[in-house]
């Protein structure tokens, strides 16, 4: 029929995806089927509805009058936070555990050696509700907050601490947040032939002083009645939920990262050496800038498993995606299928993101060859 | 596509109707349709859905055998279909997965402390035969914190389960009241009591009975005070699949048993003896006697003796999980009709 091969796989491919087509059609036609036998409705309609429930850890505002819409967007946040908060804490804390273990030193090797083989080996949700109950039992009731100078206390409510109310609608501190995110950028500009370099800094004192200069009041939290009110709350849900996801994940990091500086040739090591430099230089800029390259798809899995395992935080109250929406909007709106659609749909697009940026940056800092 | 679909969807309804007729038709003849009923009676054994672990309304004793109110249910429904109330498979399930549960086909009946809701019935479209606990969400808190009414907790943080109608009530009592009352939401009773245990939240929130429940389970029960007012209306009973009317004709008339039991002063105890002596019309309709009450149901005639013979009446049961001996919960709403109680059957007429 097709005689040349390159056509004839062009004819295979197409013919495989009309297949794929064809069986999602016919997939979505059975659950609609299935749906309308039981006098239930395929839609997402519901999206718009007002939510009447309560989230109790917001970044942004939420009140009962808003939408399953905004519930969605809240609860992502909330998810998104800890999972950026757990990649950072997880990295840092694997390459130092990872570095620990390559010491000569025996009981810095060791203790890393424990450290990773204990957390590697139990289960993660185990972890997590450990540590919420740790840190539960750790901390004073409200009456008994411990009083940390500068307006801020901490006790089994969690941290409180000052909230900076802002004037003008936050249009000042939009201004430092883009002055930061400028920052590293301005450090890297050229005039001719000079770089910006140092002066860059001068960002960041801006940005301070915008921040100074649109702050309205600044409100403490303070103790009344049950409870201590004022002041931005963080939850002791989120520090238990971040220390669980970023001390399991650190324990694998931790053997990528000695795997791939075991993977660096020794020659690298011993000519840098030969050249008189110290152990730390030789580690920081010979050893490591190698061994990145060789980190980075592996690494890309252990965040992508990060930001699943968020997930977990739903045995410990605290609220993100996959409590809220598969939650409690799922039982209150009567949308099974619709919510976890949402939710897989939710899930695939950030771990789709973040794969595509650690691609970028595994091709930026791979070895190109001529 | 869908709405192609939804187009078909009237003519589906119009034949499932006509079906229904002739069904009707033929119970003229003393036959009845329902392949629920069909399934049970073939397969020898009753799937009944129940919560997972709560006492009072269904959970394993040390021998592993499920006790409780809703297991009652499950105990008499298979009493009076197959005759024997150990013919019973129990599906323990979780609030968040209960209905898809029913709605799959996997139970044949979900009693499983749920509260009966218009948009259960509609959206979900699920049958709601008989209300078998009423109740309304409650709250206990510390003791030491002297609150005495549900109004005074402005500020307090409550823990809560998730997927339930609890959520919706405490947002709806604090705007009605102006009050705001933190939640926190678990997902399972477990690391919710412990929460509070550890003095994360203030107190903790479920159905009345529930309540009670987790009451008995905290370590030290007397460091914590159930708060008189109920917030909301939580009318639990026992759920069903739309389509199969007879079968939930069937599962309400089995609640109605256990309550007429109640009514007639008819005990597991004293069954036989009445049975032997009754010359109460009544009654000998009720034991199978005279009538044939049974096969309007599509079960035995004496299946209300098997009922009461095997798990007791209404009354009974309550007793023995939440009476004084077990949760300690006044019975209140849940008294007969003729004691000013909610729980009244209709006639056997």
């Amino acid at each position: 029929m097709v005689r040349r091969p390159s056509r004839r796989a062009y004819v295979g491919q197409w013919i495989f995806l009309l297949a794929v087509i064809a069986g999602a059609g016919l997939l979505l036609r059975m659950l609609a089927e299935n749906l309308a036998l039981r006098n239930m409705h395929f839609g997402f309609g519901f999206l718009a509805s007002p939510a009447h429930f309560d989230i109790p850890f917001h970044l942004i505002s939420w009140s009962i009058f808003d939408n399953y819409g905004r519930a969605l967007l809240v609860s992502l946040l909330n998810t998104l936070l800890v999972s950026a908060m757990g990649i950072v804490a997880a990295t840092l804390l694997g390459l130092t555990v990872g570095i620990m273990r390559l010491s000569v030193n025996w009981l810095i090797r060791n203790l890393a050696l424990v450290f990773i083989e204990s957390v590697r080996n139990t289960p993660q949700l185990v972890q997590i509700i450990f540590w919420y109950f740790a840190v539960l039992q750790a901390l004073p009731p409200p009456r008994g907050s411990i009083v940390i100078p500068g307006g801020l206390f901490l006790n089994v409510r969690g941290l409180y601490v000052p909230d900076v109310i802002m004037s003008e609608g936050g249009l000042f501190a939009w201004l430092a947040a883009i002055a930061l995110v400028a920052t590293p950028f301005a450090w890297r500009l050229k005039f001719g032939a000079k770089r910006v370099g140092p002066w860059a800094l001068l960002l960041p004192i801006c940005a301070a002083g915008l921040l100074a200069a649109g702050t309205e009041r600044i409100e403490f939290p303070k103790l009344t009645g049950f409870n201590i009110t004022g002041g931005t709350q963080v939850p002791p849900e989120l520090v238990a939920l971040w220390a669980g996801l970023s001390i399991y994940s650190s324990a694998f990091i931790a053997e990528i990262v000695r795997s791939a500086i075991e993977a660096v040739p020794k020659g690298q090591h011993e000519a840098a050496q030969s050249m008189g430099l110290r152990r730390a230089p030789v580690l920081f800029l010979i050893v490591l800038p190698q061994a990145i390259r060789i980190m980075v798809p592996q690494l890309t899995s252990q965040y992508l498993n990060l930001i699943k395992s968020s997930t977990l935080g739903a045995a410990v109250a605290y609220p993100e995606i996959f409590q809220i929406f598969a939650g409690t909007v799922m039982n209150q709106a009567n949308k099974e299928v619709e919510t976890i659609i949402i939710v897989m749909a939710v899930f695939l697009a950030i771990n789709l993101l973040a794969s595509a940026f650690m691609n970028w940056y595994n091709e930026r800092v791979a070895l190109v060859e001529r | 596509m869908i709405r192609h679909f939804a187009k078909g969807f009237p003519c589906v309804a119009a034949l499932a109707g006509l079906l229904g007729l002739a069904s009707g038709g033929a119970l003229a003849q003393n036959e009845v349709k329902s392949p629920t009923l069909d399934a049970v009676k073939k397969r020898g054994q009753l799937i009944c859905g129940v919560d997972t672990g709560i006492p009072g309304f269904a959970f394993q004793d040390s021998a592993g055998k499920w006790q409780g109110l809703d297991v009652a249910y499950c105990r008499a429904l298979a009493a009076a279909v197959l005759g024997d109330p150990e013919k019973v498979k129990y599906v323990g399930t979780t609030s968040k997965v209960r209905f898809s549960v029913l709605q799959s086909g996997e139970i044949d009946v979900l009693i499983r402390d749920s509260t009966h809701t218009l948009t259960r019935n509609t959206e979900l479209g699920l049958a709601e035969p008989a209300v078998n606990f009423f109740t309304g969400e409650s709250f206990m808190v510390r003791k030491a914190l002297n609150v005495a009414h549900v109004k005074e907790l402005n500020g307090a943080t409550i823990c809560v389960l998730t997927g339930t109608t609890l959520e919706l009530n405490i947002a709806d009592f604090g705007r009605a009241n102006n009050i705001k009352i933190n939640t926190l939401l678990f997902e399972k009773p477990e690391e919710a009591f412990a929460a509070a245990e550890a003095g994360r939240c203030d107190g903790y929130t479920d159905d009345g009975g529930s309540v009670a429940a987790s009451r008995s389970a905290m370590k030290n029960p007397a460091d914590w005070v159930i708060l008189p007012e109920l917030i909301s209306r939580e009318f639990l009973g026992s759920y069903t699949r739309q389509g199969d009317e007879r079968w939930s004709i069937l599962v309400k008339w089995v609640h109605y048993a256990m309550l007429e039991g109640e009514v007639l002063g008819i005990t597991k105890a004293n069954v036989d003896q009445i049975k032997g002596e009754t010359k109460d019309p009544e009654t000998r309709g009720f034991l199978g006697l005279e009538g044939n009450f049974g096969k309007f149901l599509g079960v035995d005639n004496d299946w209300c003796y098997k009922i009461i013979k095997s798990v007791g009446n209404y009354g009974e049961n309550y007793e023995m999980y939440f009476g004084p001996n077990a949760l300690a919960l006044p019975r209140g709403w849940n008294e007969l009709y003729t004691k000013g109680g909610l729980q009244a059957p209709l006639p056997w007429r």
